[in-house]
């Protein structure tokens, strides 16, 4: 009888072109994705060193993060010099002869969303992307993970890359969670739990009931967050959601193809008794919908609870961390959150700005209206999901209410120089990252889920859906 | 790639954990589609009193007198989290950082690292503490010396300190070796691998 294996397991040695030591092995990578940002350079250093990309089919680049989203945008950016950012891009993949989502393409969007959405990232597969929420793509159940731009450039030159292999880990997600609470809840109170280290090292599986009944999108939302939790990737088993989350997609199999990687797609599981070398039991009763306090995504606490005092936070380091945070978010130790005067709400980015997560704050904010003091923005993620999203009426939907529509793209997720809500400006933001300066200089960060962003527009202030 | 031997040089104490790459490069300092003209936003947002003026903040350490020649970082676990971008590790580079001592890296960081001649020594966190208060002590010389090759740290006052490196980086960086050349010699089982797996999965060669 052969040994159990993990879904993880059975991905990597499908990828291994051979084990170079102990330690390392050469996995073959089969799509990569690019960006403007990071993969225009990866591509220009290649091309400079006088190699070229081994398999330009299986290469995918687009423009999500310095491109402006305003309506009627062009090549020109708000961010000074972004605009050689796109041209370099676009000169780069015609010389490489990759595959190119430029502006004005139907399937332009974040990489990651339009990965998943135009069927490139494909269940039981590798994908990799110079961009670290690569993760998210685990939704779909694959191995996708973020690298830096040399290591892209290995990628695009040999078709592999050079892998320490990762520990396993199991994090099951037991029972149903409460209603409002969302994908975006799930990832934070697990961050919250055990620290923004706590997957540094693994790859992990996240199963349980609590998974099984998110659908796909919510799915990469949960798997998106991974990196924030210092996961080598986080993925989730492929069922049947997923299988026809996939079918029909632009590049998904079609045809034989489709007959041929059904079968193969239903041995992308966890043998029964395969072995993890670490299990973590989250009870979904527990989680409630959360709202960031701090500058890291681990200082994390339920709408209704009050930030912890600094005798609470044992390390010291930690200690001087929240500290440090406090000062810089303006707040206080023990104060509550809720009702906190917000000057911004952003509903967009890799984590939140699909097609669920948009037909949820719209359900939301029906007939509401967002408090005269709040710029509330929201960015769907693709073009396709802006057009979907037109069809249905959602965007009348948030116009009604006072958010402004935009085109796809990154947007405030992270200030580069362009767009921001301003300094000492606090904004509830369906994001992945509360860092310092994320949103632009002094800028403060609460990240939440779409639902708590929308209800906290339209209170004014940090609130949840079921408050307002 | 740079290769990484010895080292010796004047540390500087970033006495935080979990410090991410937007905080290294924040990315309105990432301008142009290039590896350089990096160092003058490294840390940009703690570094500067004015950003767009660059008036540097006296209270940050890389602007104190005593820190003024760094090469070496001292700092909390997980440095390096967050963004994979790898304009955090030209920066430190450009700036003239050949060393970071911590107690862990953000995975992406760590890669980066090595890719570009910087030396990410892993110690424990009380052995990080230790070192943290020898380099602020004002009665001790601010020089640090370390050497690959016996994995070792030693103090100005001679005390030293074993760090850890992954046995894969560490040659890499002893030899500074090209990762896409060193991987062209499986060229041959890349090809093969791809005529078996090419049945198995026809979708993904199309």
């Amino acid at each position: 009888m052969t040994k159990p294996q993990s879904l993880f397991e059975k991905i990597w040695k499908a990828h291994e072109v051979v084990s170079i030591s102990d330690e390392e092995s050469l996995i073959y990578i089969d799509k990569i994705f690019l960006h403007e940002r990071t993969g225009s350079i990866a591509l220009q250093s290649l091309h400079s060193s006088g190699r070229t990309v081994r398999h330009p089919s299986k290469v995918f680049c687009t423009m999500d993060h310095i491109v402006d989203t305003f309506p009627g945008r062009n090549d020109k950016t708000l961010m000074p010099g972004g605009t050689n950012f796109i041209v370099s891009t676009r000169k780069e993949a015609s010389k490489a002869g990759i595959n190119l989502f430029d502006l004005n393409d139907p399937r332009q969007g974040i990489s990651h969303i339009v990965a998943a959405e135009s069927g490139i990232a494909l269940p039981g597969s590798t994908l990799v992307c110079p961009d670290s929420h690569t993760c998210t793509l685990g939704g779909i159940g694959l191995l996708a993970w973020g690298i830096g731009s040399t290591e892209a450039e290995h990628a695009l030159a040999t078709s592999t890359l050079r892998v320490k292999k990762p520990r396993s880990m199991k994090v099951i997600f037991d029972g149903m969670c409460q209603p409002g609470v969302t994908a975006k809840d799930m990832i934070l109170f697990l961050i919250s739990q055990y620290g923004v280290s706590g997957g540094a090292g693994y790859a992990i599986e996240f199963a349980g009931t609590g998974v099984l009944g998110l659908e796909s999108e919510a799915r990469m939302t949960l798997c998106n967050m991974a990196v924030e939790f210092s996961a080598f990737t986080g993925f989730v088993a492929p069922d049947q959601k997923t299988v026809e989350y996939v079918i029909g997609r632009d590049f998904a199999p079609r045809g034989s193809d489709l007959k041929i990687a059904k079968v193969y797609w239903q041995n992308l599981h966890t043998d029964v008794g395969a072995l993890f070398d670490k299990e973590i039991v989250v009870d979904c009763s527990k989680i409630r919908p959360s709202v960031s306090w701090g500058t890291n995504p681990s200082q994390v606490i339920p709408i209704d609870d009050n930030i912890p005092k600094l005798e609470m936070i044992e390390a010291i380091t930690d200690r001087l961390a929240a500290q440090k945070a406090l000062k810089y978010m303006d707040l206080e130790p023990g104060m509550e959150l809720k009702g906190l005067p917000i000057d911004g709400a952003f509903i967009g980015s890799c984590t939140n700005s699909r097609l669920s997560d948009l037909r949820l704050a719209a359900n939301f904010l029906r007939g509401k209206k967002v408090s005269n003091k709040v710029a509330a923005i929201c960015v769907p993620g693709s073009t396709k999901i802006k057009i979907k999203a037109e069809e249905e009426g959602l965007d009348k939907i948030f116009i009604d209410a006072g958010f402004e529509w935009r085109e796809a793209g990154c947007s405030m997720c992270f200030y580069a120089g362009g767009e921001t809500f301003g300094a000492g400006k606090r904004v509830i933001s369906s994001t992945n990252r509360n860092f310092e300066g994320r949103q632009g200089p002094n800028t403060r960060t609460h990240i939440a889920s779409p639902l708590t962003v929308a209800a906290s527009a339209c209170a004014g202030s940090i609130c949840g859906a079921y408050d307002a | 790639m740079r290769e990484f031997r010895q080292h010796v040089g004047i540390a500087a104490p970033l006495p935080l954990p979990n410090i991410d790459t937007d905080t290294i490069i924040p990315s309105r300092e990432m301008k142009h589609v290039s590896k350089t003209g990096l160092a003058q936003g490294l840390f940009s947002g703690w570094r500067y009193l004015n950003e767009r003026k660059k008036e540097p903040n006296p209270e940050f350490v890389l602007n104190q007198h005593r820190y003024r020649e760094t090469t070496i970082l001292v700092t909390g676990e997980n440095f390096g989290c967050g963004s994979s971008r790898e304009h955090a590790v030209w920066a430190l580079l450009e700036y003239g950082i050949r060393s970071i001592i911590a107690p862990s890296f953000g995975r992406i960081f760590l890669t980066n690292c090595v890719r570009n001649g910087i030396l990410p020594a892993a110690i424990n966190e009380n052995q990080c503490l230790d070192i943290l208060s020898l380099i602020t002590d004002q009665n001790i010389e601010n020089r640090i010396e370390i050497d690959l090759e016996k994995n070792l740290i030693t103090l100005s006052n001679g005390k030293s300190f074993q760090f850890e490196l992954n046995s894969t980086d560490r040659e890499n960086l002893l030899n500074g070796w090209d990762m896409i050349d060193k991987t062209l010699i499986n060229q041959k089982e890349i090809i093969e691998f791809e005529k078996k797996d090419q049945p198995n999965r026809p979708w993904q060669y199309r």
